[in-house]
């Protein structure tokens, strides 16, 4: 195909603009060192650690509010005062009854941050961290950027979220560093674990209903009680954006609701503006790491409560590795918001009247919560053993130890020039970084004689073929949630890999297929595809995997391992949405509801595995059942019907026969995926595209 | 204060506010003095203004940045031959002199001023200086610019601060400033309905010496009063400090002759209110001289008040003073002027207090500030003061000072005496020259202003305040700028903020370009905070951008509208507004 010199230019400038926004990103480039707090803990008394000096400075050096004077100040205020008099007027009760109300809500939400409290955990939680990990280790300068962030403005600090662990040791770091203590949103089901739940009261957290949509009062009090914190800066506000713990180690899709809460103070010029802090946890072994796998398996969570976290107590007898907690940079909403969202549109409604967020603001909380959470990501902390995982579960029969070895070189080598924030062991041979990680993770890989293969739970006694498949489903999982932690690396160039393996005429089209589609079990901005294309493009081609020669994509002579590993990454996933998109055209009966989805796509699936038909363990999991369904629903192949109490899928056969065939394509063409490639992506249709659509000024920026 | 008279250009200075004679100076003694002997602090030295000037801009007075002496190159006068020798003809006086030009080319926008005193080149200035001397002859002149296509601005007493005044650099005809000074008559007085109607062009405190000589006073004075016009003020929607008892201008006029290309536009009768369609003096009331010349106005007068007294609050917090402020506009009884300065603000007026001559005077003070910093427990770097004027007859104005200290003491406000009242007020006379004195020194500063809704007062003050400070450390300004601010204006459902805003421009490059974006970088945080373009100031060609999301589109089409109608040639082509 002929290109016009224009064309030319245009992909160069492109790739330039690539070039640019990935050194922007790429947080590689300046990440700050670690140092571990338990080092000191070790030497130390933790007696007197508990008991020390502790005087953080707070926002413009206020003064901490009593816990009390809060709740007066919020029940006091004109926004509370609206809602109560509105659900006055709709419910015929008394304002002062729904005042009670208001006032009991509160109460049962409020925190009663206690520093006594908190030293018995920095106490307690010394002892803990010393038997349980190696090394607890924070980047120091992140602290420093927090403390100043915390004088100047109010602080929001968002961390990831894998672990019960993550706000007890954040407030214990917080504490360490002598920082203020945030106050922490927690999900309500924390407060039945009666005792607990009191004690983490009285170290800052709030309790929240996991669900009040329809409820106004309630609403006006959590997001008032939120605000009150927030304008004055009385403490940092610390939530996970995630929604809750993540049980695949894959950044979960961000939830909104407390983000725009505290977003919204800026935008009604109460606050100057607002400083959001993102924060990675990353644990080198997680405790709850079996427990996910069993709940992504439907053995339903136990429900918290005190005695299960005393029998918890065996885990303290393992070793847990490290952990990473990086502050991220403060991200001011100010410098984000401006030119995206005109202010004074809020000048002619009242601020104290609760309304519903204009398109505007949404679309702009939307992308800021993604923005965070990729900036979670991107300073995860990954081991040798994340790479190891990624290996073994495309190798599920085993693999030689020195071919292990081998290719966990070589994938290192992959993961650094894409920017992975790696923790390998500097000097150490890689004989042993390899076999320390299988020895740490031992319930998961075992070494025999030379072979590597991913350990199956030994079962007592006989076991029916469905526990042994179920035995087995528990190590692939547990092991896919150390490989997930890689994938926000790779999960870009990957995509690409697959659309190319997929004689497809059209690349970009097919990636944007798969990115449309995989949106719910990846952190993909949206809106950002074509970005996103672009950076896989970079990626691959920086790596040496494919050539961007004139307007094609050609995989090179030495791309060929790149992008059968891609692909193979990738694989669980297209093989596990195509088991459902199978399941809802030949299984699925009329009147599916949503209730009956898991299980019947579970055991459609088990059947298949046990006929030999199926060799993915990950469809079994509920997150992904869960995800597929979702992209089904955006996609419109199946529909929501709610017929009296039941909610009823719908499915539209043809669409979803044809998703199906999409990603079957793909499939196939993975298992042969040694023939040549036939790039035929015409990078001037996607400029052309790019062109007709009104390339926005903040794309050629 | 003074008497200027007619033809002031004399007394005035070419390159700074205000008199000639008068001006900050600091003496050989390193002390701060105000010459002259127009106003209540002329001829006293002013101990602690230097020390203040010093620690607030980390200015010192060794660096000195005097004005360059010599007056700007002025571009040859662009003559229209013809309208020239018909005005000649009709005997009405003008010029062409390159100085009655030049004073006339300008408002008191720092950019301006700062121009004039580095002699740089005005890129335009009007081409010729004409003096009417009443209505009839701005007839004359508005006919023969239309026949000669000449292009007309309007000039009053100069006091703009929205460069309103500049003349657009790219007009190509013949620009001619219509100078009304010389119609500056009370035409008659009414007494028995308590107007009197006067020509536009008089200056406010000729207007209100000639009133008070028969015993009344319009009561509208605006900080610019010795300066500004009548004309003036209707073409830019002016407010008095005395509003709440006297009015701001629009509630003032009861009738307004205007000359414009289409002809006279006025009304019928003097009724005090009409229903006849929307109000044509809003045409003219903020028309910023777009559309034509103000010549006559009918004004209400009052009475002089038997009684004056000025009072003054000091509050613990900015936060208690506005929600005192706040309880007064409620309770609707506000004093004739009720303002409430910042902390910075505070200081600022303190630095300003003459030598104390005797020990006791001291000594008094000394216990003052014991009395409220020590027994009262206010902080000295967060008190706020709160200045008030009442007017009336003696028992009500006891009264009335009663009720408002009795709501300021359940904000924790305390009286803090007569004398610190007065010296807030002094404050806004001396101010702009007090800039000239900065300038002198390296220091730029203005002032701008807003009207907000009282639920967003505190919040918009202290976001602009930080927006500033951001912005100057952003755009490498060495030094902490000094941003201030005052409720200076009450209403039931809001306030006007008035902020001043300085920095110590040492290091700089161009500190007036850095100065005029942090400006607009403080107007669009107002804007964002749910405040007005402007209360008083107007729009000019300063703030012209945010004028279509001010009013919207269809606001300014109409506006448009009326433009096209009445001036369908752009005679009035001073291009203020839209």
């Amino acid at each position: 195909r002929e290109l016009s010199s224009e064309s030319n230019i245009y992909i160069y400038c492109l790739n330039i603009l690539v070039f640019v926004t990935l050194q922007q990103r790429d947080p590689m480039l300046k990440r700050d060192c670690f140092e571990d707090i338990l080092e000191e803990r070790r030497n130390s008394s933790d007696l007197k650690y508990a008991l020390r000096c502790y005087a953080p400075v707070l926002y413009k050096g206020v003064t901490p509010c009593k816990a009390n004077m809060l709740k007066n100040i919020v029940l006091q205020s004109d926004q509370l005062h609206y809602v109560i008099n509105q659900v006055s007027q709709e419910s015929g009760e008394a304002p002062d009854i729904i005042q009670e109300e208001a006032s009991v809500i509160l109460e049962e939400m409020a925190h009663r941050l206690q520093i006594s409290t908190v030293r018995c955990f920095a106490f307690a939680l010394s002892k803990a961290f010393k038997t349980l990990f190696q090394h607890v280790c924070v980047n120091e300068e992140g602290i420093q950027r927090l403390q100043q962030a915390i004088q100047e403005h109010p602080v929001v600090l968002l961390p990831s979220h894998r672990s019960y662990m993550d706000f007890l040791l954040m407030s214990y770091i917080l504490y360490t560093y002598d920082l203020a203590l945030p106050v922490i949103a927690a999900g309500m089901d924390f407060m039945g674990m009666k005792f607990v739940g009191e004690m983490l009261r009285m170290s800052g957290a709030f309790f929240i209903r996991r669900s009040f949509g329809g409820d106004k009062l309630y609403w006006a009090v959590f997001s008032e009680y939120v605000k009150t914190m927030l304008r004055n800066g009385f403490a940092p506000i610390e939530f996970f954006l995630e929604g809750t713990r993540s049980r695949t180690c894959k950044s979960l899709t961000p939830k909104l609701g407390l983000l725009n809460i505290v977003i919204e103070p800026f935008f009604k010029g109460e606050v100057f503006d607002v400083n959001l802090v993102p924060v990675s946890i990353s644990y080198e072994r997680i405790l709850e790491e079996s427990l996910y796998a069993r709940e992504l398996l439907g053995v339903p969570k136990p429900k918290e409560s005190t005695s299960g976290l005393l029998k918890a107590r065996r885990i303290l007898s393992e070793d847990y590795g490290s952990i990473h907690v990086y502050f991220g940079q403060p991200v001011s909403v100010r410098s984000l918001a401006q030119g995206k969202v005109n202010r004074s549109t809020y000048n002619l409604f009242p601020r104290h009247i609760p309304r519903k967020p204009m398109e505007e603001t949404q679309s702009f909380v939307n992308d800021t919560a993604y923005r965070i959470v990729r900036l979670q990501e991107d300073n995860m902390v990954l081991k040798p053993w994340v790479l190891m995982a990624s290996l073994l579960l495309q190798n599920l029969e085993g693999l030689e130890l020195s071919v292990l070895t081998e290719q966990t070189v070589w994938l290192r080598g992959l993961a650094l020039s894409y920017a992975a924030f790696l923790d390998w062991p500097d000097q150490a041979p890689t004989a042993k970084v390899v076999s320390s990680s299988l020895a740490l993770h031992r319930g998961l890989a075992c070494v025999s004689g030379d072979r590597v293969s991913l350990v199956v739970g030994e079962p007592l006694g006989p076991v029916t073929p469905e526990e042994a498949l179920f035995n087995r489903a528990v190590s692939v999982l547990s092991c896919a949630s150390y490989r997930n932690q890689v994938l926000h690396v790779f999960l870009r160039p990957a995509m690409l890999a697959v659309a190319m393996l997929h004689l497809s005429d059209e690349v970009y089209n097919c990636f944007s297929f798969l990115w449309d589609m995989f949106s719910n079990d990846f952190i993909l901005c949206p809106g950002d595809t074509v970005q996103d294309f672009e950076e896989a493009c970079y990626l691959l081609v920086k790596t040496g995997a494919v050539q961007m020669p004139q307007q094609d994509i050609v995989m090179t002579d030495i791309g060929q391992p790149t992008l059968s590993f891609f692909n193979g990454l990738l694989e669980p996933f297209l093989q596990g949405y195509q088991v459902v998109c199978r399941y809802l055209c030949e299984e699925a009966s009329e009147g599916l509801t949503e209730k009956q989805y898991i299980p019947a796509v579970r055991s459609f699936a088990v059947k298949l595995i046990l006929a030999g038909n199926l060799r993915c363990y990950e469809v079994l999991s509920s997150d992904m059942q869960k995800n597929a369904l979702a992209a089904l629903l955006r996609m419109d192949a199946v529909r929501k019907v709610k017929v009296a109490d039941q909610v009823t899928l719908i499915v539209n056969k043809m669409a979803v026969n044809s998703i199906d065939d999409i990603l079957g394509k793909n499939r196939m063409i993975s298992h042969i995926n040694q023939t040549p490639i036939s790039p035929s992506l015409s990078l001037v249709a996607v400029a052309e595209d790019l062109y007709r659509d009104g390339l926005t000024p903040s794309y050629i920026r | 204060l003074a008497y200027c008279a007619t033809g002031c250009q004399e007394i005035m200075k070419w390159n700074g506010w205000g008199y000639s004679d008068s001006k900050f100076l600091f003496n050989k003694k390193g002390q701060a003095e105000f010459t002259g002997k127009r106003y209540r602090l002329s001829g006293m030295t002013l101990p602690s203004l230097q020390d203040w000037f010093e620690n607030t801009f980390g200015a010192s007075v060794k660096h000195k940045s005097p004005p360059v002496l010599n007056a700007s190159v002025v571009p040859p006068p662009r003559l229209n031959e013809a309208f020239v020798e018909n005005l000649k003809a009709t005997g009405i006086p003008f010029s062409n002199e390159a100085e009655d030009r030049v004073f006339r080319a300008h408002g008191h926008c720092l950019h301006e001023i700062f121009a004039l005193r580095e002699g740089k080149k005005f890129e335009r200035v009007p081409d010729m200086v004409v003096w009417p001397n009443c209505h009839n002859d701005v007839v004359k002149i508005v006919e023969l610019a239309c026949k000669h296509n000449v292009c007309l601005i309007p000039y009053g007493g100069g006091t703009s601060v929205t460069s309103a005044l500049e003349c657009p650099p790219e007009e190509t005809r013949c620009i001619v400033s219509l100078d009304t000074s010389q119609m500056n008559r009370i035409l008659w007085l009414d007494e028995n309905n308590l107007v009197a109607h006067v020509e536009a062009g008089i200056i406010g405190q000729d207007l209100e010496r000639l009133l008070n000589e028969s015993g009344y006073c319009t009561g509208h004075e605006p900080d610019s009063m010795e300066f500004s016009s009548l004309g003036g003020w209707v073409a830019t929607r002016a407010s008095g400090m005395k509003k709440n008892v006297y009015g701001n201008i629009e509630d003032l006029v009861i009738h307004i002759k205007a000359v414009t290309p289409r002809g006279v536009i006025e009304k019928s009768c003097q009724g005090p209110r009409t229903s006849t369609g929307p109000d044509i003096h809003h045409f003219i009331l903020g028309s910023e001289g777009t559309l034509g010349v103000v010549t006559e106005v009918t004004m209400k007068i009052r009475p002089i008040p038997e009684y004056q007294k000025y009072g003054s609050v000091v509050f613990p917090k900015f936060e208690a003073g506005v929600a005192c402020l706040r309880e007064v506009a409620k309770q609707r009884c506000a004093p004739a002027s009720i303002r409430l300065m910042d902390n910075k603000q505070f200081h600022f007026g303190h630095a300003l207090k003459p030598q104390v001559s005797s020990i006791f005077t001291h000594f008094v003070e000394g216990l003052k500030k014991f009395y409220i910093t020590k027994l009262k427990g206010f902080d000295p770097h967060q008190l706020v003061v709160a200045t008030l004027l009442f007017e009336g007859d003696r028992e009500r104005v006891l009264q009335h000072e009663k009720q408002v200290y009795d709501i300021a003491a359940t904000f924790g406000g305390l009286a803090a005496g007569e004398d610190n009242g007065q010296r807030g007020y002094l404050l806004t006379f001396v101010i702009a020259y007090l800039r000239d004195l900065g300038m002198d020194y390296c220091v730029v500063a203005e002032s701008f202003e807003t009207s907000v809704p009282w639920d967003r007062v505190l919040d918009l003050c202290q976001n602009v305040k930080e927006r500033i400070i951001r912005e100057c450390k952003e755009r490498g300004v060495q030094f902490q700028p000094l941003t201030s601010c005052r409720v200076t204006q009450t209403y039931d459902s809001g306030a006007c903020i008035y902020f001043y805003f300085a920095f110590n421009y040492r290091g700089l490059a161009d500190p007036v370009h850095t100065y005029e974006q942090v400006e607009h970088a403080a107007r669009e945080e107002i804007l964002a905070n749910g405040g007005s373009l402007s209360h008083h100031h107007g729009v000019g060609k300063l703030r012209k951008e945010w004028m279509k999301d001010s009013i919207s589109n269809v606001g300014v089409g109409m506006l448009k509208s009326v433009k096209e109608y009445v001036d369908p040639e752009n005679i009035f082509g001073n291009r203020n507004l839209l």
